[in-house]
């Protein structure tokens, strides 16, 4: 396929949304990084510059995304795959040690993260391994070959230390579910969940009782023609019940302290003000700070440079994880309301793109990309906005940080390669 | 359902992210952070404050520069500590107390180590200050007062408390005010407005260049000058003749109304509110509740009005048509109420208006008043009548002056009555000693010395007021530049003030008349009680004078109100007669009266209550 019919074929909403958010991310990492002294954009010393400079390098990497023969990405994803992994297991011996993370290869002009080439690889790899005509998710062999795929690179990234990458790769298993993973498992996971949850907030007396009139009430209005499953309810409520009390024991005698107050600040569980401005000041600092920042840009924002918490750099690492903080700040509500309308956009877009493949791998692929991505977006902004605890994943395509932004290019691309290739026959 | 999961998931989160970003920066957003944002720090630039001068152009109140030890706690290196107390004059211990709570409060930033060193002091430590890191002196300026009366009126400057952060937004905590008098009533004026820079701070507090390129900082406005309305010399002359006495003296151009002297006593020297000692000094004030120091009296003290209110009751009278100038009433050395007889110095005999003025007859405006309330069907409607009358001569309310204490006094209307005797059951017999100015009548000098400056215009006053000029321009302000009228008509003034003037030529107070100057006044003698061991016990009674002259171009009018000074022409009289000679004169002929004044005291008076012993009032000991 020639180089004019991919320009014809691409889907160009994607990519202008695409830059819209790349474009709204650097001036805000120019806002948050500038100060007074230095005037020039391109000054490659100072952060913004850089990003520019990683910019310029994800258009070069998107010809050469496009440029590729479509069945290349098919063909190479297990070679892909294995590659990274290797790498993943290579920092082990080599890595460069940033924050207290092991994540970087130094490569001299710049450190690459190779957890982010991982993402791009899993994604490529799920696709193949599903759309294989073997596989068939039904079965539980096959879902546990799914999980595999996913479980290796997360159990390698964990030790780095970086629990919020390694959290990205099992927002994977949406694919699975859309490839007919039963949804049962979603309803397991998520009613874990709300026990935890429930668990913190109300305790475990509360959780039993909130649940057996949860299934009192389920029974009062079943259809009479209905035949209730008494055993696998009474068995969910008693599973429910004695996680709820692990759940107890793990959180008051497994986790650290540090792991208690992100809980307690997440879920407000703190009442005692002299604790609160306790926890605000160390463990909660930057939740703080950020929905400070925040709140304090109203609805019109305070204007571009003029964030007087950002520029006092009062949140931290504010160009990276916390990059929607200056958004919040300096362009106000319009500014924010802005930003998830187009993250919505682009995911909503892209789930439509991924639908009208005609071919397996394409879309799986497809789901793939929607997955890493909305989860990013789901627990950057969460947590920036303090809804969620503090989870250190950056924004794809706004937060500073070169690899962060090549692998989301090349991440989104592939897929929109791929797109554009649809109609054409291919093995 | 597997195909519309993920969207609906991205959709519920997009609708869950704007619902708390709506939260945070459309409900929590309140728009004034200025001021509350950590990342903003508001830097102040102090006016001086403005001076204040009398009416001829003297200096009451000026500005002295002081000078306070800073510290900023971390940069504090080793030190000879012993060298650096010495001069700071404190001991070592006090030293690292004050070290250690400074740096408490912050090691970073600034706080007074030592507060308001004297100018001397200033001088030996700036020599060798630059030995000492960390420390640094701060200039600001404190009051200075070219005189050591007017305390009451001028005021004191105190730090803003709760209360005045609450009420005004513009102070914050720490900042100075006018506390009383001029201070607080012209605060605005003389503070001026502090300049402000707004700096950004990093999150270490770091300064990181002025906020917004500056636009919002402003420059400080200086504080304007004001004269008042005092006239330095009388003021000074009248606290030295209040020595050793209590209560108030006031004078007023009748011409203008404004306030020559407004003297209470006993008073204090308002140096004592400043400085280092300023708290000390103040509690010692606070709590002397016995002679009330920081009590205005001149504006505060409502006590009766005495015989002056005499002249008051025979204007309105007059006024109603009650008596003619030369209606009579025989004075059999007292009247009689009922059947009670009720007595009168003035020696009995028969009385028309001038000699009752004059000689001060009860039994005369016992009449007169009884006449008053008969012209009217019921005494009810009398009373709305007398009412009326009296409080257009700006009694039984407060006056409108620009001082921020006092008290409004009291004429008793109708329902006042009401309430003690029931409805109607009540006669001008019952209220017969206000016709003499005992009774419920209450006033205060001030109101007294504005009642008199209405009779010497012969019906009307200007609202008594203490500012002259602002910035050296006369003020315009129509309360204090339009006059007030009563409700009496000029032609009944005449015989009044005739009366008056008798007072001084044959009357009451003939033994202190001024040769050249023609005076016209009327004396009081105040009967007063006091409570010992909850026991109504007598008291000497209090000395009163009103007072204008000349006659017929008035220059001054003053009220005199000494407790516990006797008969009316003996403390007051002769004060008030001393003021008039030094205001219209300059100088004093009779020095044997002034000398007279100036050394007699009240202090075995006042001591008489407290001695636990039996004690005579109203001894003609002089």
């Amino acid at each position: 396929m020639s180089g004019s019919k991919v320009l014809k074929r691409i889907d160009w909403l994607t990519v202008l949304f695409y830059l819209l958010l790349v474009g709204i991310g650097w001036i805000n990492i120019y806002s948050s990084t500038f100060s007074e002294n230095n005037s020039s954009i391109f000054d490659f010393n100072q952060l913004y510059g850089k990003q520019l400079f990683f910019i310029g390098l994800s258009l070069v990497s998107i010809i050469v995304v496009l440029a590729l023969e479509a069945s290349f990405y098919e063909r190479f994803s297990s070679i892909l795959y294995i590659i990274s992994m290797v790498l993943l297991l290579g920092l082990f011996v080599f890595g460069k040690t940033i924050a207290g993370a092991t994540s970087w290869y130094n490569l001299g002009f710049f450190n690459l993260q190779p957890s982010e080439i991982a993402k791009v690889a899993t994604a490529l790899a799920m696709a193949k391994y599903l759309s294989d005509i073997q596989t068939d998710i039904k079965k539980r062999k096959d879902q546990f070959y799914g999980f595999l795929i996913i479980l290796i690179p997360a159990i390698l990234i964990i030790p780095q230390p970086d629990p919020g990458s390694a959290l990205v790769f099992f927002a994977l298993i949406f694919v699975l579910f859309r490839e007919g993973l039963p949804l049962f498992y979603l309803g397991i996971a998520l009613l874990a969940m709300l026990v935890f949850i429930a668990t913190l907030m109300y305790g475990t007396i509360w959780v039993g009782i909130g649940l057996a009139l949860i299934i009192a009430l389920f029974l009062l209005l079943k259809r009479a023609s209905f035949k209730v499953p008494i055993l696998p309810l009474l068995t969910v409520l008693i599973a429910a019940i004695l996680f709820s009390l692990s759940v107890n024991f793990v959180f008051n005698n497994v986790f650290e302290q540090r792991h208690r107050d992100r809980f307690s600040l997440w879920l407000r569980l703190e009442n005692d003000p002299n604790k609160l401005e306790e926890i605000r000041k160390t463990i909660g600092y930057n939740t703080y700070q950020s929905e400070k920042a925040i709140e304090s840009g109203g609805f019109f924002g305070k204007g571009f440079l003029e964030g007087t918490r950002t520029k006092g750099d009062f949140v931290p690492e504010q160009h990276t994880d916390y990059i929607f903080s200056t958004v919040g700040e300096e362009w106000g509500f319009l500014g924010t309301s802005i930003v998830v309308l187009l993250f919505t956009l682009l995911l909503l877009r892209l789930v439509y793109l991924a639908e009208r493949q005609k071919n397996d791998f394409s879309r799986i692929y497809g789901y793939g990309v929607i997955s890493i991505l909305l989860i990013h977006y789901f627990i950057n902004i969460g947590m920036v906005i303090g809804i969620l605890p503090t989870i250190g994943i950056p924004l794809p395509f706004f937060s500073y940080g070169g690899s962060g932004l090549l692998g989301f290019t090349v991440l989104l691309f592939i897929f929109l390669k791929l797109d554009a290739n649809r109609l054409n026959e291919w093995g | 359902m597997k195909k519309i999961l993920l969207s609906s998931i991205i959709i519920l989160i997009g609708i869950t992210f704007i619902g708390r970003l709506s939260y945070l920066q459309i409900f929590s957003f309140s728009p004034d952070q200025v001021l509350e944002d950590s990342a903003i720090k508001a830097l102040y630039d102090y006016p001086e404050r403005g001076y204040i001068y009398d009416r001829n152009g003297k200096l009451l109140v000026g500005n002295d520069p002081a000078y306070d030890v800073m510290v900023i706690p971390r940069e504090v290196k080793p030190l000879d500590t012993l060298e650096f107390c010495n001069l700071l004059g404190i001991n070592k211990d006090r030293f690292i107390q004050l070290l250690r709570k400074a740096r408490i409060y912050s090691p970073r930033l600034p706080s007074v180590l030592v507060p308001q060193l004297s100018k001397e002091d200033y001088a030996m430590l700036q020599e060798k200050m630059r030995k000492y890191e960390g420390f640094y002196i701060q200039k600001r300026s404190l009051r200075y007062y070219d005189t050591e009366a007017a305390a009451n009126v001028l005021g004191y400057i105190r730090e803003v408390n709760e209360r005045d952060l609450k009420r005004n937004p513009y102070y914050v905590q720490g900042e100075l005010t006018g506390g009383t008098g001029v201070e607080q009533q012209y605060e605005e004026i003389l503070r001026g407005r502090k300049g402000v820079q707004y700096i950004q701070k990093d999150r270490f507090n770091r300064d990181i260049g002025p906020y917004k390129g500056g636009i919002l900082d402003t420059l400080p406005e200086q504080g304007k000058e004001i004269s008042l309305t005092l006239d330095k010399d009388l003021q000074e002359y009248g606290e030295l003749l209040m020595h050793g006495k209590r209560g108030g003296i006031v004078a007023i151009e009748p011409s203008s109304g404004e306030i020559l002297a407004m003297i209470s006593g006993p008073t204090y020297d308002p140096a004592l509110l400043v400085g280092r000692q300023r708290s000390k000094n103040y509690s010692k004030l606070h709590y002397d509740t016995i002679s009330k120091p920081l009590f205005d009296r001149s504006i505060s003290a409502e006590g009766s009005p005495g015989s002056p209110f005499k002249a008051l009751n025979a204007l309105v009278a007059l006024q109603e048509g009650a008596i003619l100038p030369s209606t009579t009433f025989r004075c059999y050395n007292g009247f009689y109420v009922g059947k009670t007889k009720r007595g009168c110095h003035c020696g009995g005999g028969i009385r028309n208006l001038n000699s009752g003025i004059y000689k001060s007859c009860n039994a005369y405006f016992a009449g007169t008043f009884r006449k008053i309330y008969e012209k009217f069907p019921t005494t009810d409607e009398g009373q709305d009548v007398w009412e009326k009358h009296m409080k257009s001569f700006g009694l039984g309310n407060f006056l409108g002056y620009d001082l921020p204490t006092g008290r409004p006094g009291r004429i008793p209307g109708k329902e006042y009555y009401d309430k003690w005797y029931g409805d109607n059951r009540w006669s001008s017999s019952y209220i017969i000693s206000n016709s003499i100015g005992q009774g419920e009548v209450a006033a205060t000098p001030v109101q007294l010395a504005n009642m008199t400056a209405a009779i010497a215009n012969r019906g009307y006053y200007f609202t008594p007021h203490i500012l002259k000029k602002v910035e050296g321009e006369d003020i315009s302000i129509p309360e204090y530049v339009q006059p007030k009228y009563t409700t009496i008509d000029k032609k009944h003034f005449e015989p009044v003030v005739k009366g008056m003037a008798d007072v001084y030529k044959k009357g009451t107070a003939r033994w202190v008349q001024i040769p050249g100057i023609e005076i016209a006044g009327k004396t009081g003698t105040v009967e007063n009680y006091t409570k010992i061991d909850s026991v109504r016990t007598q008291l000497t009674d209090h000395s009163v004078f009103i007072a204008f002259a000349p006659v017929d171009n008035p220059k001054i009018a003053l009220a005199v109100y000494i407790e516990n000074g006797y008969y009316g022409s003996r403390y007051a009289g002769h004060i008030a007669s001393l003021l008039i000679e030094k205001y219209l004169k300059g100088e004093i002929t009779r020095k044997d009266l002034e000398k007279r004044m100036l050394e007699k005291t009240l202090e075995h008076e006042y001591a008489k209550p407290y001695s636990g012993e039996e004690f005579k009032i109203n001894e003609y000991v002089w």
